[in-house]
């Protein structure tokens, strides 16, 4: 074990929500009782449909949303807590990359000047150094002098996230946040982008917080990963460990509902869950998977399953976890994936 | 071989911007044989999308289709009148798009929207269109389809919308279902089921599907032959296996390989250097030049013809001549 950069403890965020008036105000339980923590220059990987509350987690962490209640200890300070100027100082050492470049980057402002902006709020502003240290960010994130007084919207959407990258970093922070950082690019540029992520943490030994939906790219940038599911984690594993010894079943439907690039295997055995998830304004009692779950019992109805270490590094939140054996789908799943690409290897043009 | 369902030649639709003319498909030929899915891969910008909008003839201002014939059983869809084109619209070729809160009217019951198609091409009554509704909102697997059909689209999750979609392009018994990135804007588990239920009304219907997508991994599940879109080009086109197995063309390798797939984990990827060209000034030669590895002189001199390699599978690069 490393060290603990990030601890996150029972952290909750409810969200109130309109009622009539005189109907009990309601909550949107977007986090609701999430406990992990993050070693240093490990990235982290975050799973989870829309609703599961990983942006608002991702959010929490930064402090740019205050938990309802919940600790965190940001390299063993506890942060909750610190407000403020004592608060800008550990604020420097975070960063977060969004997910949609054209709505995070200031469309008024050239890249120097988005550059500029975090170096002035913490105190660097002599022009030579601000120049010198804007224009050798730039250059580690794959751009150049050239796009220095270009505005937002002269850059195509993959020089754009570069620049959100370069801001994010320029601090030279310890914890990077990531959104969802390449989901609304081409798949071309895609590949480009991971690329960089993962040369900069290479080169900084940068931790990350790795919020996304598509299970195939959490896989290769992660080392462990959490599955959200409506507000709670449902299993945190090594990635490894994730997808061969898979052991909650919403984890299970998520990894075979992915489809696999290979058309010679038309026929895997696949464990497709009905329904969709439901509201989490009013979650359902017990495990609240449960109304999807094929393998439900009364327990799971009536009782909530708590997030146990059911073997070494590996926690799930399941009542039947140790009885199920639900590894044999996605372990074949897996196989078959890395399968497709062993043979395009062969893919060069004969010339 | 039986001849085609729909055989699309030379189609070039342009947009004539105040910035110069766009030229979204430029030169597209395919052909979408009888109860198969015929998918069209690409990324942003590619032309996919105005493909499907030509063949329903719903060419927004300022955009243009110049050139080209689509021959569907027989009857060119370019040289109908508008009322003529009415008649198969919905009828014989129906489309679903990406977003279904877009497509939806928000002041109509979901019903009533899916009711409208029987009732114009079949002249149902009221009641009876409605009856249909609930029929088909049945079918799509939707609980409790009478109460449905009397909601709005907005009570309903993404998934649920677009299976009111599916409803309503499927009440016609169309023989091409055109479906815009039908599982973009949903997750995962319900992309699964959204899928599963596609298949299984083509299977029971024997219609033909045209799947847009730009993800590979629904391509090989779902489809039966591929075509690659670059910048209004097609640049290879075949079998679905022959394309995995053995694609030809640079792009398509590119984009088969930069998957983060069957990599050792945080290795670097394989990826494409650049950026998709401006459409409005797309590169001479090959189109694709400026960002493959293999290129040699003649690509940027000369536009690459499409190759026949055998077996339907066709590719439009010079470096795979023979």
């Amino acid at each position: 074990m490393g060290r603990i950069l990030l601890n996150v403890e029972e952290f909750k965020k409810y969200f109130p929500v309109k009622g009539g008036l005189f109907s009990k105000p309601a909550y949107i339980r977007a986090v609701d009782g999430v406990s992990f923590q993050v070693e240093k220059g490990e990235t982290f990987g975050v799973v989870g449909e829309s609703g599961s509350g990983k942006t608002t987690l991702g959010m929490m962490v930064l402090k740019l949303i205050e938990p309802t209640s919940g600790k965190m200890y940001f390299d063993g300070i506890e942060i909750t807590s610190i407000k403020g100027r004592e608060f800008k100082k550990l604020r420097k050492r975070m960063g977060i990359v969004f997910q949609d470049p054209s709505a995070s980057l200031n469309p008024r402002m050239t890249v120097r000047g988005t550059l500029r902006r975090p170096l002035a709020i913490h105190g660097v502003k002599r022009g030579e150094e601000v120049e010198k240290r804007i224009l050798s960010m730039l250059e580690k994130v794959g751009l150049g002098r050239e796009h220095l007084d270009r505005y937002p919207h002269e850059l195509s959407g993959g020089q754009q996230q570069r620049v959100a990258i370069a801001r994010a970093m320029i601090l030279n922070p310890d914890l990077v946040v990531h959104d969802e950082p390449t989901s609304s690019l081409d798949v071309s540029v895609q590949s480009q982008i991971l690329n960089l992520l993962l040369r900069l943490q290479n080169e900084f030994n940068l931790t990350y917080l790795f919020i996304t939906h598509d299970l195939v790219t959490v896989r290769h940038v992660s080392d462990r990963i959490a599955v959200m599911y409506l507000g709670k984690i449902v299993e945190i594993a090594e990635t490894d460990e994730l997808f061969k010894n898979t052991m909650h079943p919403y984890t299970v439907a998520l990894l075979s509902a992915a489809p696999i690039p290979n058309p010679e295997v038309k026929s895997v055995k696949r464990f497709i869950v009905g329904g969709e998830p439901p509201s989490p304004i009013n979650p359902p009692q017990g495990c609240r998977f449960h109304p999807r779950c094929r393998y439900v019992t009364k327990e799971c109805i009536s009782q909530e399953p708590r997030l146990l270490e059911v073997e070494k590094n590996h926690y799930v939140a399941c009542h039947r976890s140790c009885e199920l054996d639900l590894s044999s789908y996605t372990r074949d799943l897996w196989r078959i994936m890395e399968e497709a690409i062993a043979g395009s290897e062969r893919m060069i043009i004969k010339t | 071989m039986n001849t085609p369902l729909l055989d699309v030649k030379g189609l070039r639709t342009y947009f004539y911007t105040g910035r110069g003319v766009v030229k979204a498909v430029d030169g597209v030929n395919f052909i979408i044989k009888e109860d198969e899915v015929f998918c069209l891969v690409g990324e942003t910008g590619c032309g996919k999308s105005v493909t499907a909008l030509s063949i329903m003839r719903l060419i927004p201002y300022p955009g243009k289709i110049l050139d080209g014939s689509m021959l569907y059983k027989g009857k060119n869809l370019l040289k109908l009148s508008e009322s003529e084109i009415r008649k198969i619209r919905g009828r014989e070729i129906a489309m679903i798009f990406q977003n279904p809160m877009n497509s939806l009217n928000p002041v109509f019951t979901i019903g009533y929207q899916i009711s409208e198609a029987p009732i114009t091409h079949f002249n149902l009554s009221r009641q009876d269109g409605w009856k249909k509704a609930v029929e088909l909102i049945e079918k799509v697997k939707m609980p409790d389809a009478e109460v449905r059909a009397k909601t709005f689209p907005h009570v309903l999750s993404g998934g649920m919308r677009q299976r009111s979609m599916i409803a309503m392009m499927i009440s016609c018994e169309p023989n091409l279902l055109i479906a815009d990135e039908p599982t973009t804007s949903v997750d995962v588990t319900i992309q699964a089921q959204l899928m599963h239920l596609l298949k299984e009304i083509k299977e029971k219907r024997r219609m033909s599907i045209m799947l847009i997508t730009h993800n590979f991994g629904l391509v090989a599940e779902t489809g039966d032959r591929v075509a690659v879109m670059y910048c209004g080009k097609i640049v290879e086109i075949g079998s679905v296996k022959e394309i995995f197995r053995e694609p030809m063309h640079p792009y398509t390798q590119g984009l088969l390989r930069c998957l983060p797939i069957g990599f050792e984990r945080k290795k670097q990827l394989d990826s494409i250097p650049g950026t998709i060209p401006n459409p409005i000034n797309p590169p001479p030669g090959c189109r694709f030049y400026p960002r493959c590895k293999y290129t040699v002189e003649k690509c940027k001199l000369q536009e690459p013809l499409q190759i026949d390699l055998g077996k339907g599978h066709l590719v439009a690069c010079h470096l795979c001549g023979g």
